[in-house]
């Protein structure tokens, strides 16, 4: 079984509206799958059916083989969007009180939460209020709290917003570091920029359909627009017939984007470049996630 | 159920460690036994403060009157009337005297006039009253040119004692007072819609809470919503209950030991002055002593009594607490809590007011109708208890009661579930019947 959740065309209707409409996403064991649409798509309601917390109207989810089932709740972690912790309640305290909910034993959780929380610098709040401390802070316990019981399946909504760059990248590694230790994490974002660094396979929701899903690299290569980028000498020029799409001059040298007819192959395409001009880069340029993310929305709006 | 059982020992731990709980818990009991106490106490004091009254009496004929030194008065002199009275009544508080009394003429057809430095205790002019009250009705009647006077008087004085007997099927008879019943009834109905209102109140607020914190999302990817809600629902219940016991124990401590410190009467303070703290009709009360209050009160079948006041209790208290829960659920901000929350007080309020008129006829259509209908059944039939209902109604009233609670918790879990997760909609009923709705 290659892929952790299978979701078979989900439908979900609201009064007024159908959230999702006919979805299917795969996410595979063990990989890092971003979940990206604009807002209001449908992705926090997907997410919702998949953490049991609303049931579909039609359609089917299956969880590591078999129907999704209430007890699977245990082997899942979820980082919801708004998060949010009792305010008055000790940091520690409240830990361990969410992670018996997820089915650990005091002990157990204590033990988890001390290795965690020392990790984390946060050990001399155990007996503090939430409120006392800072967002940053309450961020890395509300992630803690997901982990704790290593879950197999991780669920992350928009795990970034909040954090500074220092405590995102560090972030970034835990997350890294938990897919390598063989958790599946699903996460919905709309930092693109994220979505390039830690994934390896999307499904892009819009107006509660995926409109395009695969591996990262996938999509990129699909996407591609024939750029390429050259660093010529500064005293050389391209043929006239090239159509370049940006030049830059920097010392001794120019640097420019072009775009490759279609039907040239790429060797074609450097062997006319190099009868004019010394080439000393050429490179592929691949579109970035965020502009395959505008594209496809665009695209999609006008249809 | 493991997990229900988490919720309920955090819901139960949270609320019970916080300082205003303690605060409130320790407190209470003394300012119970304060109200009920202090005014026994007051009264069992004979301060040394005696009044002193002066009484101008010109022909003597009221002095026999005034005889006894009772209440602390005390007749200090009588003399007669000096052409200024004014100056003559200032000389005499100037003196010594609190209160100079002033007769004018006899008994029969005369006036007379108390006069204080400031305002005329409460007590002399009781006095006064009462006894010029008798002298008067003594004259009046001695115009009769009857023979014998005083045992006209005391006929004139002499009040029915009636007593009122319950005869059960068997034949058997019990002592009953409808005085000591209602009070009884009211007290049970009184502690039912306290219990109800403050702890339904407290899970509502502990919901919405959960709501805006936005904790609900992290719980409902752990929990049930539905155990969630009874799980808070029956946390707050335990802390109401444990309230309520500390509240017991340290009452019944504090009363014996006010009661041997300041050597009142038993254990229990005085029935009448329980009854005159509560407004309730004092005067056969304050007839019955204690043992005859206890006799009457071993009459009333206190087994069944504190059997169905629980089951009343929880059937009242699940169909408030998870309408509160539902409602909680709704709310985006405490704010909005005042619209519903405004009609289940009313009818809060109209079912302890129904309470209140059914004390006067227990078995009449209002008490027999408002004992039937669930949402209003928990406090009027306390009222109706002491009164031996029927069997069948208090079945009928049971099942119809434990039918609707049930319903409500089920309406309100389906409610909670779409409403915990609803936020920036203001609620409306409408709102709330479309969640129903959902799947």
């Amino acid at each position: 079984m290659s892929n952790f959740i299978e979701a078979k065309d989900i439908v979900k209707r609201f009064s007024g509206h159908t959230a999702l409409d006919g979805v299917s996403v795969n996410v595979p064991r063990g990989k890092v799958f971003g979940l990206l649409g604009p807002n209001g798509a449908g992705k926090t309601t997907l997410i919702r059916i998949i953490n049991h917390i609303t049931m579909p109207d039609e359609g089917s989810v299956t969880f590591d083989g078999h129907p999704l089932r209430a007890a699977d709740v245990l082997n899942i972690g979820y980082l919801p969007e708004e998060r949010g912790l009792y305010k008055k309640m000790k940091v520690g305290e409240q830990a361990v009180y969410l992670a018996r909910l997820k089915g650990l034993s005091e002990m157990d959780a204590k033990r988890r939460l001390q290795w965690w929380f020392e990790k984390f610098n946060i050990m001399p709040w155990w007996n503090r209020k939430l409120e006392e401390l800072s967002k940053g802070m309450q961020q890395k316990v509300q992630f803690v709290i997901t982990v704790l019981h290593e879950p197999q399946l991780l669920i992350f909504d928009e795990p970034f917003s909040g954090f500074d760059p220092v405590n995102a990248d560090l972030l970034k590694q835990e997350i890294l570091g938990l897919r390598d230790k063989g958790h599946t994490i699903l996460f919905s974002t709309h930092n693109m920029a994220s979505v390039e660094e830690i994934c390896d396979n999307i499904a892009l929701i819009n107006h509660s359909k995926v409109v395009l899903q695969g591996e990262v690299n996938d999509v990129r290569q699909r996407y591609k627009e024939n750029t390429y980028r050259i660093v010529i000498p500064a005293d050389k020029t391209l043929p006239e017939s090239v159509e370049v799409l940006s030049c830059e001059e920097q010392t001794g040298h120019k640097v420019l984007l072009v775009r490759k007819p279609q039907d040239e192959s790429p060797s074609a395409f450097i062997i006319r470049l190099a009868k004019e001009t010394d080439i000393l880069e050429f490179s592929e340029q691949l579109p970035s996630m965020n502009d395959v993310f505008i594209r496809v929305v665009k695209e999609d709006e006008l249809r | 159920m493991n997990k229900i059982w988490i919720i309920i020992q955090r819901e139960f731990l949270v609320r019970v460690k916080k300082k205003s709980f303690i605060l409130l818990t320790i407190l209470m009991p003394f300012l119970i036994v304060g109200i009920v106490a202090l005014p026994v106490w007051l009264s069992t004091l004979k301060s040394g403060d005696v009044t002193r009254v002066a009484v101008i009496d010109t022909d003597g004929s009221y002095q026999s009157l005034f005889t006894e030194n009772e209440d602390d008065i005390v007749f200090t002199s009588f003399v007669a009337a000096e052409p200024d009275i004014q100056l003559q009544v200032r000389q005499l508080l100037d003196k010594d005297d609190d209160v100079v009394m002033y007769c004018q003429g006899s008994i029969a057809d005369g006036s007379v006039t108390l006069y204080s430095d400031g305002e005329v205790p409460k007590a002399v002019e009781r006095y006064a009253t009462k006894h010029l009250t008798q002298a008067l009705r003594k004259a009046r009647l001695a115009e009769f040119n009857a023979d014998d006077v005083e045992r006209i008087t005391s006929i004139v004085n002499e009040e029915y004692s009636v007593r009122t007997v319950r005869l059960d099927k068997g034949g058997g008879e019990t002592e009953s007072s409808s005085d000591i019943a209602s009070f009884v009834g009211l007290m049970l109905s009184l502690l039912i819609y306290m219990f109800i209102l403050s702890y339904g109140g407290m899970v509502m607020q502990g919901v919405s809470e959960e709501k805006t914190n936005r904790i609900m999302e992290i719980m409902v990817s752990s929990v049930k919503p539905f155990q969630l809600m009874m799980g808070k629902i029956i946390g707050v219940a335990l802390v109401g209950l444990f309230q309520c016991f500390i509240w017991i124990v340290l009452v019944s401590v504090l009363f014996t030991v006010a009661g041997t410190l300041f050597g009142i009467s038993g254990a229990m303070p005085d029935t009448s002055a329980m009854a005159a703290g509560m407004n309730l009709p004092a005067e056969a009360a304050s007839n019955a002593p204690m043992a005859d209050v206890m006799k009457i009160l071993q009459g009333m079948n206190l087994v069944q009594m504190v059997v169905l006041f629980i089951f009343y209790f929880i059937g009242g208290y699940l169909l408030y607490a998870s309408l509160f829960a539902a409602i909680g659920a709704s709310i985006n901000e405490q704010a909005d809590s005042q619209q519903f929350m405004m009609p289940i007080i009313l009818l809060f309020v109209f079912a302890l007011y129904a309470g209140m008129f059914s004390i006067e006829n227990p078995d009449g259509p209002l008490a027999f109708w408002c004992s039937l209908i669930p949402l209003t059944s928990p406090v009027v039939m306390m009222v109706r208890l002491p009164f031996d209902v029927p069997l069948w109604q208090i079945a009928l009233s049971l099942l119809l009661l434990y039918g609707t609670s049930l319903l409500i918790v089920w309406l309100s879990a389906k409610i909670y579930r779409v409403g915990i997760l609803m936020y920036g909609k203001k609620p409306s009923f409408k709102e709330m019947i479309k969640w129903i709705r959902y799947n």
